[in-house]
C-alpha cells in the first residue's frame, strides 16, 4: 500500500483511503516512540531539508525529530521573510537544495500554493508543512489521530472549529479531512473571520459559542495571531475571550467526553482558558506526540512512492 | 503608390458597410470604398489566403476586411521596464494583433505624467513603433492621487487620455476636480475602480475558490463601489468618464443603469479575460490568471456578454500587461498581476460573434470606431481620406494559440495552448502591409 | 502447479518436535522468550508458546515483530510494506530469543529481525526456528530449529496458509 503522490501538498488532493493508511501507519510508528532506541533504520541515507521561509520552532522541531526517527539526515535551512521580496527566487533556492541531493522538503511558506509549486517544479517529495492561509496538512493528519485515538471512530462525531478560521491553514486542512471521514464540522467565530462562503464547504456556521458547542465530541480551538488585533477583525483580546474563549463554564454544553484540541501555541487567556488548557478533557499535549508519529509515517509512505 | 484590396468582406460602421467590397489606398490613405451591388465577375470567389502576386492587389475574397483595431488600454513598460515590453515589441505584437492604434498607460518609470515623457514617448514611437501611439497621461503627479498633473500641458503634447491606472485615485474630492478640469481639454478621464482598502491587497476574486486556495480575496464590490463613485462624479462635474476594465455583474448593471438616465458621459471598456474565463483558471495557483481586477465568476462572464451585447459596454481592450517570465514563474501572492493579451484579442472576441453575443459589425465597432470616438482620434474608420489602417482577419482560420512564439515580450497568458479561429492575416498601418503567418 | 507438502497433521508434529528441541537445547524453557516476524511467524510463535506450556507447564513470553522499518529492500519495492505492530513483551536483554518464521528463504527478512531485536535490548542468544527451510540463502544465516527443508527451484513459491488467518493448515509449492 502506498500514496497516490510522493507530495503532500494539502488535505485537498489526498483520497479518504489515503488519509486512513496515514493514520493507521503513524500507529505502528507511535509504538517505536515508546522504546528505548527511538529510531529505525528505514529511510537509512535519505536526505531530509526543512525549508522554512517562516519562523516555526515547534513543526520544524517536530518534523525533524521525526525525520531524524527514520534515521535520514536533515538539514535545516532557514531564510529569512525579507528575503522572499529580494534576492534569490524561491524557486532558485529549491532548485539548489534539491541539487544537493534532498529527497524531501519540508517547506513552510507564507503565501498560499508554495508547496504547490515546488512540487510541480522539483523530483523531489515535497512535503507542506504550512503555506500561508492554504493548508498545513500534517497538523490535521495528527488532530484525526489524536481524535481517532480518543473516539476510535472518526464517523459521525460533531466537531466546533473555534476562532479565526479565515486565517487559519489548520482550520482549512482540518475542514477537509474531516468531512473527507464522515464528520460533522461546525465554525464558531467572529463572523469577520468566518466569512459566510465558508458554509459552501458544508459546514455549520456560529457566531455564539453555547449555541455552537452545543452537543459536541470534539472541540478545536485556533490560535489568534495577535497581530490581527486592531485590524478591526475583533475590538481586544479582551473581548474576543468573552465571546469566543473556551471555558470549563462553556464547555459543559459540550458532550460529558468532549475532548479539546489546540495545535499550539496557546494564548492562554484569549482563545482558552487555563483550566480547560490543563483540564482533563485537553489531548493538547498529546497532539505534540502525535504529530511526531504522524509526520513520521508520512516520510516513509511518501518515500514509497515512485516518481 | 496605389493599393487594392479585393473581393474581402468589408466592414466599417463608420459607413453602415458590411458587403463584399474593394478597397482603394492611394499615398497611406483610403482613397474610396468601392462598393457593388453584385460579386464582381471573373474574381475567384472562394479562394481564400492572400494573394499579392499581382502587384499592389490583394485578393482578400473570404476574408474581412475592417479598420485596423484601436486598443485603448495597452501597458507599453517603456520608459522604464524594457525587460517587460519595449515600444518596439509591443507595437510589433499589436500588429500581429490586427491592431494599429494603442493607447499607452502611463504607469511607466517614471510615469507619464509631464510633457517631457509624452514626448519621449512620442518620438520613440515615431522611431521604433509599427502602430500608431497615443499616449494615456497621469491625472495626478506621481500617480499619487495628491496634485493634479498638468494635464493641459501632456494634452497638447500628444495625450489623448487621462488615467492613474493601475492606481485608483482614492480621493473622491480629487476624482470630481479631475472630471472638473478635464472640460478644459475635452479628454475623456479613464478610471481603474478599485477600492484599494476593500481589496485589502487580495489576490484573486473572493469566494469559495479564494477559500479553497487559500488566496486573499478581493469582493466584486470594491469594484463596484468605485463605479458607483466615479457615476456619480461624473454627473456631478459633467467631465467625460472612461470606466476601465469592466470586471463585475454589478459593474455593469451600475453603467447600464447610469446610460438610461442620460449620463451621457460614461463610456465602459472590458477585456477579453473579463468574458472569456473566470476565477477557476486560477486553480493551481496559475500566476498567469493573476489580473486585476481579477478574474470573476460565471454569472459575472455572462453579465459582461450581455453588457457588450446591450451596448452598456462600449470596448473591447487588451489591458495588455507584459511582465518578464521570472516575475511571473513564482509565489502567486508576489507574481504581479497582468496578461499578455495582444495576440489573443481578436481569436477570443470573435468568440462573440461564433456565440451570436455581437455580429461582426458590433464587434468592429467595440475595438476600433468607439474607442477611436472616446480617445478623440480619427480611426477605426475607412472614411476617404483616413489613414489607411486596415485589419484583415481570416474568420475561418483555426490556430492554436502559442505564447513562446509571440512578439511580446510577455508570454503571460492564460490562453496558451487555446485553440482558436479567427486570425488576423494582414495589418495595414498607415499604407504599410505587414503579412502575418 | 501446486504441491501440497505439510497438511494440518504435518505442522502439528511439526510443531510438537521443534518445541522439543527447543526444550532439550535451552535445557528447560526458563530463560526463553519467542519473538514471531510478522505476520505468519507470530502465529506459528503462539503455537510454540502453547506446546511448551504443555509440556513444561511454563507461560514463555510471546512477542512479534515488524521488520518493515529494517527491510534492505525498502528503496527498490515497488510497494511501501504496511508497518504492522511490534510488541516485545518482556525485557530481552540476556534472554534466549527464538526467533520464529514461517518460510526461510534469502536470510534477509532474518537479518532485518535480528536488526530490530537488538534496538530492544542485548539477547544472550538469538535462536531461529522456522517451519519452512527453502534454500537459497543470500546471507549466511541458518536455522537453529527447521520444521523440514524443501528442495525449491527459484522460480517456484512456497505458500504458508494458517487457520489463524481464517485458512486451513497447509504449506504449498506453486510453480510460477
Amino acid at each position: 500500500m502506498s500514496l497516490k503522490s510522493r507530495d503532500l501538498i494539502g488535505i485537498k488532493e489526498l483520497e479518504p483511503g489515503d488519509i486512513e493508511l496515514v493514520l493507521d501507519t503513524a500507529a505502528g510508528f507511535k509504538d517505536i516512540l515508546g522504546r528505548d532506541i527511538k529510531k529505525v533504520p528505514a529511510l537509512r541515507g535519505r536526505t531530509v531539508v526543512n525549508l522554512f521561509y517562516e519562523p516555526s520552532t515547534r513543526t520544524r522541531t517536530s518534523f525533524e525529530l521525526a525525520a531524524k526517527r527514520l534515521s535520514t539526515d536533515v538539514i535545516n535551512f532557514s531564510v529569512s521573510t525579507s528575503s522572499v521580496v529580494k534576492g534569490e527566487t524561491l524557486r532558485d533556492t529549491a532548485m539548489n537544495i534539491q541539487a544537493l541531493g534532498a529527497d524531501f522538503i519540508i517547506v513552510r511558506h507564507s503565501c498560499a500554493g508554495t508547496a504547490h509549486f515546488l512540487a510541480k517544479n522539483l523530483n523531489a517529495s515535497v512535503i507542506n508543512a504550512g503555506d500561508g492561509t492554504n493548508e498545513h496538512p500534517t497538523q490535521a493528519l495528527l488532530d484525526l489521530f489524536t481524535i481517532k485515538e480518543a473516539k476510535g471512530d472518526i464517523r459521525g462525531l460533531n466537531v466546533a472549529i473555534v476562532g479565526d478560521i479565515l486565517h487559519s491553514r489548520v482550520a482549512k486542512s482540518n475542514i477537509y479531512a474531516l468531512k473527507k471521514l464522515g464528520a460533522d464540522v461546525r465554525l464558531i467565530g467572529p463572523p469577520t473571520l468566518i466569512p459566510a462562503y465558508m458554509k459552501e464547504l458544508g459546514v455549520g456556521l456560529y457566531t455564539d459559542m453555547n449555541e455552537g458547542l452545543k452537543d459536541v465530541d470534539i472541540i478545536m480551538t485556533l490560535r489568534i495571531q495577535m497581530e490581527r488585533q486592531g485590524k478591526g477583525f475583533f475590538p481586544s483580546t479582551d473581548e474576543y475571550f468573552r465571546n469566543w474563549g473556551l471555558t470549563l463554564e462553556r464547555i459543559s454544553r459540550a458532550k460529558k467526553d468532549v475532548i479539546v484540541l489546540h495545535p499550539g501555541p496557546m494564548n492562554r487567556g484569549v482563545e482558552i482558558s487555563s483550566d480547560v488548557a490543563d483540564g482533563k478533557m485537553s489531548v493538547i499535549i498529546e497532539q505534540v506526540t502525535n504529530g511526531l508519529a504522524v509526520r513520521m509515517a508520512v516520510l516513509y509512505l511518501l518515500s514509497g512512492v515512485k516518481a | 503608390m496605389k493599393l487594392l484590396i479585393k473581393n474581402g468582406h468589408v466592414i466599417d460602421p463608420s459607413q453602415g458597410i458590411d458587403e463584399t467590397a474593394d478597397i482603394l489606398i492611394e499615398d497611406g490613405k483610403i482613397k474610396e470604398v468601392l462598393r457593388r451591388k453584385e460579386p464582381a465577375g471573373g474574381m475567384k470567389e472562394n479562394e481564400s489566403g492572400i494573394k499579392t502576386q499581382e502587384r499592389g492587389v490583394i485578393n482578400a475574397a473570404g476574408l474581412i476586411v475592417m479598420p485596423g483595431l484601436v486598443d485603448m488600454h495597452v501597458h507599453l513598460r517603456e520608459p522604464g521596464f524594457e525587460y517587460k515590453e519595449t515600444i518596439k515589441t509591443g507595437t510589433g505584437a499589436a500588429i500581429r494583433g490586427g491592431i494599429t492604434s494603442v493607447c499607452c498607460m502611463p504607469n511607466t518609470d517614471p510615469v507619464n505624467d509631464n510633457s517631457s515623457i509624452t514626448q519621449f514617448i512620442l518620438k520613440k514611437a515615431a522611431m521604433e513603433g509599427s502602430c500608431n501611439i497615443y499616449p494615456v497621461g497621469c491625472i495626478t503627479k506621481g500617480q499619487k492621487g495628491r496634485e493634479l498633473a498638468e494635464m493641459t500641458m501632456m494634452y497638447e503634447a500628444g495625450c489623448v487620455a487621462f488615467s492613474d491606472d493601475g492606481r485608483p485615485v482614492a480621493d473622491s474630492l480629487m476624482m470630481r476636480r479631475a472630471l472638473e478640469y478635464s472640460r478644459v481639454f475635452d479628454a475623456p478621464i479613464i478610471s481603474h475602480c478599485e477600492d484599494l482598502m476593500l481589496a485589502a491587497r487580495g489576490v484573486m476574486n473572493e469566494g469559495l475558490l479564494s477559500a479553497l486556495l487559500g488566496l486573499k480575496g478581493i469582493p466584486a464590490q470594491a469594484e463596484e463601489i468605485m463605479v458607483a463613485r466615479d457615476i456619480a462624479l461624473a454627473e456631478l462635474t459633467g467631465g467625460r468618464l472612461h470606466l476601465a476594465h469592466v470586471s463585475t455583474k454589478g459593474s455593469v448593471e451600475l453603467i447600464r443603469a447610469a446610460k438610461k438616465r442620460g449620463v451621457a458621459a460614461v463610456s465602459a471598456e472590458t477585456c477579453p479575460h473579463y468574458f472569456s474565463i473566470t476565477e477557476e483558471a486560477v486553480r493551481g495557483y496559475n500566476t498567469n490568471a493573476k489580473v486585476n481586477p481579477p478574474l470573476r465568476g460565471r454569472a459575472d462572464v455572462e453579465a459582461i456578454k450581455k453588457g457588450l451585447a446591450d451596448g452598456t459596454i462600449d470596448v473591447i481592450v487588451t489591458d495588455h500587461a507584459p511582465h518578464h517570465m521570472d516575475e511571473k514563474v513564482r509565489e502567486f501572492d508576489l507574481a504581479p498581476p497582468g496578461i499578455s493579451g495582444l495576440e489573443t484579442s481578436v481569436g477570443l472576441s470573435m468568440k462573440l460573434v461564433d456565440e451570436g453575443v455581437l455580429t461582426l459589425k458590433q464587434l468592429v465597432g467595440k475595438m476600433a470606431l468607439n474607442p477611436a470616438g472616446i480617445v478623440g482620434i480619427r480611426k477605426g474608420s475607412m472614411k476617404p481620406g483616413y489613414d489607411a489602417d486596415i485589419c484583415i482577419i481570416d474568420p475561418e482560420r483555426e490556430y492554436r494559440v502559442d505564447a513562446a512564439g509571440f512578439s511580446s515580450k510577455g508570454r503571460n497568458t492564460p490562453f496558451d495552448k487555446w485553440d482558436l479561429k479567427g486570425m488576423p492575416v494582414i495589418t495595414i498601418c498607415k499604407g504599410v502591409v505587414n503579412e502575418l503567418s | 502447479m501446486s504441491k501440497k507438502i505439510l497438511d494440518k497433521k504435518d505442522i502439528e508434529r511439526i510443531i510438537a518436535r521443534m518445541s522439543h528441541e527447543i526444550i532439550e537445547k535451552n535445557k528447560g524453557v526458563g530463560s526463553i522468550c519467542l519473538v514471531g516476524i510478522q505476520k505468519r511467524g507470530v502465529h506459528i510463535a503462539v503455537r510454540i508458546a502453547r506446546k511448551l506450556k504443555e509440556i513444561e507447564g511454563v507461560d514463555v513470553p510471546v512477542g512479534m515483530l515488524d521488520i518493515a522499518l529494517y527491510r534492505d529492500d525498502i528503496n527498490v519495492r515497488k510497494d511501501q510494506p504496511l508497518v504492522r505492530r511490534t510488541e516485545v513483551p518482556c525485557q530481552i536483554s540476556n534472554k534466549n530469543v527464538v526467533l520464529v518464521d514461517d518460510v526461510l528463504f534469502t536470510g534477509r527478512s532474518i537479518r532485518a529481525a535480528m536488526d530490530a531485536l537488538m534496538d530492544f535490548g542485548r539477547p544472550a542468544t538469538i535462536q531461529l526456528a522456522v517451519l519452512v527451510d527453502r534454500g537459497h540463502r543470500e546471507l549466511p544465516i541458518k536455522a537453529d530449529f527447521v520444521g523440514k527443508n524443501i528442495p525449491t527451484l527459484l522460480s517456484e513459491t512456497v505458500n504458508v496458509q494458517l487457520e489463524e488467518d481464517g485458512m486451513a493448515d497447509k504449506v504449498c509449492l506453486n510453480e510460477s
